[in-house]
């Protein structure tokens, strides 16, 4: 006997079409996560259309030989983060005071914090290395002739990154303020006092007086921990808005490669 | 003649046809804005900007009040070798402010140059003028050794040996009933004419008094 057809249900009472990637069944709670993060990203996407840009930056068209000499750059970037790390935490414990306080307080930090002498120790070697990759990514930049049209201002903003690099291990090297650091700090203050006619006026700025100071030891602080970071961290998100923007180059070992129907099309 | 007038602009607004131009008026009201605006953030700006600045810059242009410190009694310094005094540069700060002065009575066989006559006693900074590591004074070889760069000076101060371009800085003496005190610090050349403290590796012969000047922080008595 045939089946007669069911009546025509109200709208409200019948069952809902599946959602996009629920074809296969229920959504499952991976499924909703999913669709959770998509929502928040594309909430925010649409009010910022950030994706544009993160695509712009991330997915470059990178040169044929491209290797991994290509990649100190961002090593030195990370030595960076991890200096700025460390060193935000570091600065909970320390105390830049001249008459036995900070000498005292990284003695706490590194004998009786948990955990203190390895986040110290992070950030004092972490600093050479920082230094190191900085002289081989500037080595790469200058042998494959990176530095040339249209990169020029990338080399002059690296150089600045350089120096800055060294006045962030010149100013860090007092912070212990043990004998090396004291002493290492004094000769590197009359080493640039000896800079003809600003010299003098350069070493009574950093010391701030004519003599080894009371707030000498707070300046070095100061300059270490929130004035160069921050040119820093301004000057890096140039440095890689322009190698995001110009693209990088090929090694100079890499040959041009002309297409074959251009050739046919000269002759 | 009248061709060359057309072709020259006027000052007035009026005459260069900008909608809504007043009679009289120089400057177009989009620009007074303009620089309305620009100099109202010049001066925001300015305001927070330059007296952080002062306060960076102004120890450079501070004068240090002179200290004078007692450092023994007049018998106690002998006429032929140093005694070693601990005087506070830089008070409130422990050890980081304290130096070494090497003190000497005096000797008119010894201290022949005109700038020491009529001194009483000879005041010798332990700063090295190469670049301010502490010198000590080695009794058996009569000389002023440096550890950091091998800075050699004889018994007045004046280099031998090793880098630096002058002799060891000198601080003022006074004696104040039977006490011998240690006052200002000042810098001298290789004659020991007296300079206003400079800092070390500091030249002071020829132009270098020229090329490294005296700074207001630091001036000499």
């Amino acid at each position: 006997m045939p089946k007669l057809p069911a009546p025509p249900l109200p709208s409200a009472l019948k069952a809902p079409p599946p959602r996009p990637g629920e074809e296969n069944g229920k959504a499952t709670p991976v499924d909703q996560a999913k669709e959770a993060g998509i929502t928040v990203v594309d909430w925010v996407d649409e009010r910022t259309s950030l994706s544009g840009a993160a695509r712009w930056l991330m997915f470059r068209k990178v040169p044929k030989g491209t290797n991994w000499f290509y990649t100190l750059g961002s090593a030195t970037m990370f030595a960076f983060l991890s200096q700025a790390v460390t060193g935000v935490f570091l600065a909970m414990y320390y105390r830049p005071d001249a008459s036995g306080g900070a000498y005292e307080s990284i003695r706490y930090l590194t004998n009786d914090v948990f955990l203190g002498q390895f986040v110290r120790g992070m950030h004092k070697w972490g600093s050479t290395v920082m230094v190191v990759l900085v002289f081989l990514h500037m080595a790469r930049t200058f042998f494959f002739g990176a530095y040339k049209y249209p990169r020029e201002l990338n080399w002059v903003i690296g150089v600045v990154l350089l120096i800055l690099t060294m006045v962030m291990s010149f100013t860090g090297y007092l912070l212990p303020f043990d004998q090396r650091a004291y002493w290492a700090t004094i000769v590197g203050l009359n080493i640039n006092g000896t800079g003809p006619l600003v010299g003098p006026y350069l070493s009574d700025f950093l010391r701030g007086g004519p003599e080894f100071g009371a707030t000498t030891l707070s300046r070095f602080y100061a300059i270490h921990m929130l004035l160069i970071p921050g040119l820093l961290a301004v000057l890096i998100g140039a440095h890689l808005y322009l190698v995001a923007k110009l693209g990088t180059t090929a090694p100079p070992w890499q040959k041009a490669e002309s297409r074959s129907e251009l050739l046919e099309a000269e002759v | 003649m009248s061709d060359k007038h057309e072709k020259q602009k006027s000052k007035y607004t009026l005459d260069r046809q900008i909608p809504g131009a007043f009679d009289g008026e120089t400057v177009t009201r989009r620009r007074f804005m303009t620089a309305t605006v620009h100099t109202t953030g010049a001066i925001a700006a300015a305001s927070f900007a330059l007296p952080a600045l002062g306060l960076a810059l102004g120890p450079i242009f501070k004068s240090t009040p002179h200290r004078w410190e007692t450092v023994g009694t007049v018998d106690q310094f002998p006429d032929n070798n140093y005694t070693p005094v601990v005087v506070t540069l830089t008070p409130g700060i422990g050890n980081a402010g304290e130096a070494t002065v090497y003190v000497r009575k005096f000797n008119p066989e010894i201290d022949t140059d005109i700038y020491d006559r009529g001194k009483q006693f000879i005041a010798i900074s332990n700063r090295c003028a190469h670049l301010g590591c502490p010198v000590r004074w080695v009794d058996a070889a009569e000389r002023f050794i440096c550890p950091c760069h091998g800075g050699v000076y004889n018994l007045l101060g004046v280099p031998v040996g090793g880098p630096p371009v002058r002799p060891l800085d000198r601080f003022y003496t006074r004696v104040v009933g039977e006490y011998v005190q240690v006052g200002p610090r000042f810098s001298v050349n290789s004659k020991l004419r007296p300079f206003s403290p400079r800092d070390p590796g500091e030249p002071l012969d020829g132009l270098g008094q020229y090329l490294y000047p005296s700074r207001p922080g630091a001036q000499k008595l």
